[in-house]
């Protein structure tokens, strides 16, 4: 590199804080997504004033690592100058994407400038020239010195763009001169926009294109000190628009010349890009001889070896023949196959063909979605697809719609409109978010109200949107009384609308002995997206929904009866029966102490270090596959799916570790402990010993002779015996950026994806767990320090010790998890909190005791009489009636 | 080469104290501020410091002078608020351009008599301008982020009329001082260089921003370099922090931009931190004791106190410059 390029003052940049960039520093990429004409997603958000979607792009743009934002609105259908100002006065109000310079785009003056006078920080002006002659481009540098701001100079002049070498040299050491001299800009604020044109195109004129500008930068960085180079790289590789393997490398080959000539800032999709030195030899070869302009007869030789190179990737992109097909047939086949990548082409040619826009939908879209269904219904379509094929579904509405719109005596038919809904207190929803995709793609309408509702809520969005169906969900068992709650409401509102109840703790039994009595109307339980189609369907059909809805009340009727019946031939003990028959251990000596006592804090776990740990058979099971892990992969049913689905989940995987979408962090603590009074145990926290207290839960049911009523509490040393013991408790999260991402997905009508991550969000957690509780048994309490278990092994949790999670079958109580809280302080110290049912938020988390000892191991508690409830309730120092409300499902009748 | 900048190159220039805190010894009554010729204005003015040029003129002279004797080398002119944006709030925006140009000449007086008395130690007047009470880049509502109480041209507008006068008035340097929204600044900056052009002569420009908070951030939310980097697009005589912190904990910010600015650096932090009841009890010795940190570090060129600053503090302050040389300022400032 030049002896210029070594004394070269740094470009400094400022949002809320500084970018400065020296000859040192790695390439910058500047932000794209934020350019009306660079997005066209973003372009529809600004048209329809939807400027808070439009900002989370921006904060998506921070995060993905843009060192620098171009905001760009341009657009015959924009007040520019109105949606600049209004877009940049709200990024200024975003702390996490103000962080960063912002990039003023336009072609007009005016809106330059309005951008330039609402914005704080040093900004880069993109971009001006001599293209209106010297007297204006004077004018508008002034001005923006004025205004403390670094500029793009494109090559243009009066004359025209440079094309070629000498020309680009002409104009940016004429503007060069004017600037540093007539206007005294600092040089160091200018950047050169030497014009990316693309190459290959087969004509003789473009083929020095690339040598030309990559010679132009080499010429600036030697000649014009302290400037910078710039440039929209996807230009070079325009000719070969479809096929992305040969369009990556040209952009990384092109990239890589140019870097080292000296362009230094650039517009670059991350995703368009191959990592050079894995470019393959031969296509490597053919690209260079394009983009160097090695020999006469590069083009043809590329564009022959690249139908050469473009089926090797995938097989997706491998056989196009399908597109020959007629219409339907295309539509019918992307939505089964779930291929979005022609979608909008094939609705808007079938949209030429119909009279309304909402005949597509009704015709060619609802066609292929029946195909899809009775795939789906007879077990040929398995759920990840079909979630999938939702995805093709949405992007080609999301194209209609604005059509429909226009058209005002138009509206769209749906089956009738269903409400779903994860209870107050609740924050799970990867089920309901399953089944609303499932239902919406069988033309139900969606009335989708999120996590964490309350009942008025739920009350009032059904009544104003008159909906037919009620959809409840929810996972922990606080979230049972709120839907028996719900029922009650419902009924004294007298809706007569369908409940649906469905999530992992909800049950046929719980819903025909608890809700189904309280509604008057038709209640089902379902748990499974397939099902939810077909109840839906009969409970909606117009002649025979009520014959329908009467079975319904009838078989609810019969199960609660038989349940109640078989309840009552159980057996429970006493409390002080239950006690005399507890596990007794033998304790001789101190239980070992912890290598590592009190609180520790993981702060950012590396997630790459968790994936030996994931568990995948109940990931299979979210997605209504069932078989162990990895055996499903080959299951002759639905083995191939299952393939299809663990390869995207790796990718996505993958994804997530590289990019850090997910943050990982920890808090768990090792103290000193003993039981006390039967059942509960004392917990020592901190250097001065504060007593805290685990409440534990005992087995009443009466048990075969010589099997104990057990309670966590046996597992620890009783005070009385005078022997030291100890406990660890723990929580992890590996849900820190889940939400964001996949609010992200959920914009984009992907609602796989967002399904996905929040799977994949849950497995990292219970990874972490599994993770965390080695590392607790082998080095921090450091009882099992010489244990080698393989995954499977720690799956079948043959390791000593256990981490039983309170709200699960040992320890039901979801209230314990308040003192586990209270003594790590976990909110403060990870940034997980409790809501009112005493889930945890972020979802993806998972929190629990250690208990160390060999003999420890997992069991449930069962159902336990009101003399336990009482004495809980004096133990724990609450009303009885609030220990009766968290213990409800545990109560025997 | 201006006789400031000739000055800065030799010794550490001192800036004078806080003008409020002294004027507050005055308990001047609302008569005291409304003085005859606004005695039947329709609006309170107690508290409206800058009318005092006009109806106590003889209060602020005295304060500069007694600055002036304890060894500053510059005074502040008592324009603090002296905006249309500011003084619309008195509802007098008419009285601006007549506020700043007595306060300049009244600064400009005092000044001449002691450099007069002692030419070896020329006396200078920094024409003070505020950040005026509205913000272009933050939304007074919290539920409309993208709302503006105020645009750059309405304060650009604003800060020219200020500077007109003030320079009319005879003032050595414009200060743009205690900034906190960096929007507001380059609005002032802006205006300052359209004068620059209009009058075709050279104006020097200090700036002085405010870190609000312990995390090192303005309240426009910049770190103190970006905040740096976004108002040196202009020649300026010197940049630098005031107010809000004490002198320790202005320590780290400066530094940042000591090391990185080509300009010469100034401080006037505040006497400490506010106690319980507002009030800042740093003594001159510990204020002293604090800067000393700076002179040991190399740190600054121009050094002042902010609120609750005295004459008692700005003598130690001067006695204990007076100790050390100057940080050293690079060529092209010098070319200024």
């Amino acid at each position: 590199m030049s002896q210029t390029i070594g004394n070269t003052r740094p470009l400094k940049l400022s949002g809320l804080e500084p970018l400065v960039i020296t000859p040192e520093s790695n390439f910058i990429n500047v932000g794209e997504r934020t350019n009306v004409a660079g997005s066209r997603k973003f372009l529809r958000l600004i048209k329809e004033e939807r400027f808070e979607e439009a900002l989370d792009i921006a904060r998506h743009q921070v995060e993905g690592g843009a060192q620098i934002i171009d905001v760009n609105m341009d657009d015959g259908l924009i007040d520019g100058k109105q949606a600049m100002v209004k877009f940049l006065n709200l990024i200024v109000a975003e702390p996490d994407i103000a962080r960063v310079p912002i990039m003023i785009d336009s072609s007009k003056w005016e809106i330059i400038e309005a951008g330039l006078q609402v914005v704080q920080g040093k900004c880069v002006v993109n971009s001006i020239s001599l293209k209106e002659g010297e007297e204006e481009f004077l004018r508008q540098a002034n001005l923006i010195r004025r205004y403390g701001a670094a500029v793009i100079v494109m090559a243009f002049d009066e004359v025209g763009q440079a094309d070629n070498l000498e020309r680009r040299i002409e104009i940016a050491k004429r503007s060069y001169d004017i600037l540093t001299e007539k206007v005294k800009f600092p040089p160091e604020d200018i950047i050169f926009d030497l014009n990316i044109f693309p190459v290959a195109t087969g004509m003789e004129e473009h083929r020095r294109n690339a040598v030309d500008f990559i010679e132009g930068t080499r010429w600036v960085r030697t000649h014009l000190p302290h400037c910078s180079v710039s440039g929209g790289v996807s230009n070079v590789s325009f000719s070969f628009r479809g096929n992305d393997i040969v369009r990556e490398a040209m952009h990384s080959v092109f990239l890589y010349h140019a870097i080292q000539a000296g362009m230094n800032i650039g517009i670059v999709n991350p995703a368009m890009l191959e990592v050079y030195d894995d470019i393959p030899g031969d296509l490597l070869e053919h690209v260079e001889d394009v983009i160097l302009d090695r020999r006469p007869d590069a083009t043809e030789r590329l564009l022959d070896f690249a139908e050469s190179v473009k089926g090797e990737r995938r097989e997706k992109t491998a056989d196009l023949s399908w597109r020959n097909e007629p219409l339907q047939d295309r539509i019918t086949r992307a939505l089964v196959k779930g291929i979005d990548s022609f979608i909008t082409q094939d609705v808007e040619e079938a949209r030429l063909v119909v009279d309304k826009p909402i005949a597509v939908i009704e015709g060619h879209l609802m066609n292929g979605m029946n195909v899809v269904g009775d795939l789906f219904g007879s077990g040929k379509m398995f759920l990840p697809q079909v979630v999938k094929s939702a995805r093709v579904m949405k992007k080609a509405v999301a194209y209609l719609l604005p059509f429909i719109e226009a058209d005002k005596d138009d509206t769209v038919r749906s089956n009738g409109k269903i409400l779903m809904a994860t209870v107050k207190g609740d924050v799970h929803d990867i089920g309901k978010n399953i089944v609303s995709v499932v239902l919406a793609c069988n033309n139900y309408e969606i009335v989708d109200l999120g996590v964490m509702v309350p009942p008025e809520r739920i009350i009032a969005a059904a009544k104003e949107e008159q909906v037919d169906i009620i959809g409840l969900s929810g996972l922990i068992t606080p979230s049972l009384d709120e839907m028996v709650f719900l029922a009650k409401e419902m009924q004294r509102q007298q809706f007569e609308v369908p409940l649906l109840i469905g999530g992992a703790t909800t049950s046929k039994a719980h819903t025909a002995v608890k809700i189904d009595p309280e509604y008057k109307s038709a209640v089902v339980h379902v748990n499974d997206a397939s099902r939810a189609v077909t109840v839906v369907g009969d409970l909606l059909q117009k002649d025979k929904k009520l014959d329908f809805k009467a079975d319904l009340k009838k078989d609810y009727k019969d199960f609660r009866q038989r349940f109640l019946d078989r309840q009552q031939k159980k057996e429970f003990l006493s409390l002080e029966e239950a006690r005399k028959n507890k596990l007794q251990l033998k304790w001789t000596a101190d239980t070992p102490s912890p290598a590592k006592p009190g609180i520790h804090l993981i702060e950012d776990q590396s997630l790459e270090d968790l994936l030996d740990y994931i568990d995948w058979t109940p990931f299979f099971r979210s997605w209504d596959l069932h078989g162990k892990f990895p055996g499903i992969l080959e299951d002759a049913v639905v083995g191939k799916h299952a393939t299809e689905l663990y390869t995207d989940a790796r990718s996505m995987l993958s994804e997530i570790v590289s990019n850090g979408t997910l943050k990982a962090r920890a808090v768990f603590g090792l103290f000193e402990a003993n039981s006390v009074n039967e059942d509960d145990i004392e917990v020592l926290v901190g250097s001065e010993g504060n007593k805290n207290y685990f409440r534990t839960l005992r087995q009443q049911s009466r048990k075969a002779a010589g099997r104990p009523n057990l309670a966590l509490a046996d597992f620890v040393a009783p005070k009385s015996g005078g022997f030291r013991d100890h406990i660890g408790c723990f929580c992890v999260s590996a849900g820190f950026g889940e939400q964001e991402m996949t609010e992200i997905f959920r914009a984009e009508h992907d609602d796989y994806s967002s399904i996905m991550l929040k799977a994949l969000a849950d497995r990292l957690a219970e990874a972490f767990a599994e993770y965390l509780h080695e590392k607790v048994r082998t080095e921090y309490w450091g009882y099992a320090n010489d244990e080698h278990l393989s995954n499977e092994e720690l799956i079948s949790e043959s390791y000593l010790g256990i981490r039983p999670a309170p709200g699960y079958p040992a320890c039901p109580d979801h209230l314990e998890k308040e003192t586990i809280w209270e003594i790590l302080n976990v909110e403060e110290a990870i940034g997980v909190s409790l809501t009112e049912s005493l889930a945890m938020w972020p979802a993806a988390s998972v929190s629990g005791y250690y208990f160390g000892n060999p003999e420890a191991k997992y069991f449930g508690v069962g159902k336990i009489r009101e003399d336990q409830v009482i004495d809980y309730a004096e133990r724990k120092g609450i009303s009885v009636e609030k220990a009766m409300k968290w213990l409800q499902p545990n109560l025997a009748h | 080469m201006s006789l400031l900048i000739r000055e800065l190159t030799k010794r550490i220039l001192v800036l004078d104290g806080a003008m409020g805190t002294m004027l507050q010894r005055y308990n001047f009554t609302e008569e005291d501020f409304r003085g005859e010729r606004f005695r039947d204005f329709h609006k309170p003015v107690k508290g409206n410091n800058d009318l005092l040029s006009i109806t106590q003129p003889q209060a602020i002279a005295e304060v500069h002078r007694k600055y002036f004797e304890a060894g500053a080398d510059i005074v502040e002119t008592n324009t603090f608020s002296g905006t249309t944006i500011a003084m619309s709030d008195y509802d007098m925006e008419e009285l601006v351009y007549e506020l700043n140009f007595e306060s300049a000449k009244i600064a400009r007086r005092v000044a001449d008599e002691f450099s007069k008395k002692q030419p070896e130690k020329p006396r200078f007047v920094a024409g003070a301008i505020g950040p005026t009470n509205k913000t272009a880049s933050l939304s007074p509502d919290v539920n409309d982020p993208g709302f503006r109480a105020v645009s750059f041209d309405e304060l650009r507008i604003a800060y020219k009329q200020q500077a007109t006068a003030l320079l009319d008035g005879g003032v050595d340097v414009l200060l743009v001082e205690t900034i906190f929204d960096t929007l507001n600044a380059k609005a002032a900056l802006f205006a300052i260089e359209e004068l620059r052009e209009e009058r075709k002569t050279d104006i020097p420009i200090m700036v002085s921003g405010t870190i609000t908070d312990a995390s090192g951030r303005t309240l426009s939310g910049q770190t103190a370099e970006a905040f740096f980097i976004s108002v040196s697009h202009l020649p300026l005589v010197s940049i630098g922090f005031n107010c809000a912190l004490g002198a320790k904990q202005l320590t780290p910010h400066l530094e940042v931009i000591a090391h990185r600015t080509d300009f010469a650096v100034s401080a006037y932090p505040n006497a400490g931190l506010p106690n319980a009841f507002g009030e800042y009890d740093e003594t001159p010795e510990q204020m002293a004791a604090q800067i000393r940190e700076y002179l040991e570090k190399d740190l600054v060129n121009i050094v002042g106190g902010c609120c609750g600053t005295t004459p008692d503090h700005i003598k130690a302050i001067a006695e204990l410059a007076a100790q050390y040389k100057p940080r050293p300022i690079p060529k092209n400032l010098q070319s200024v």
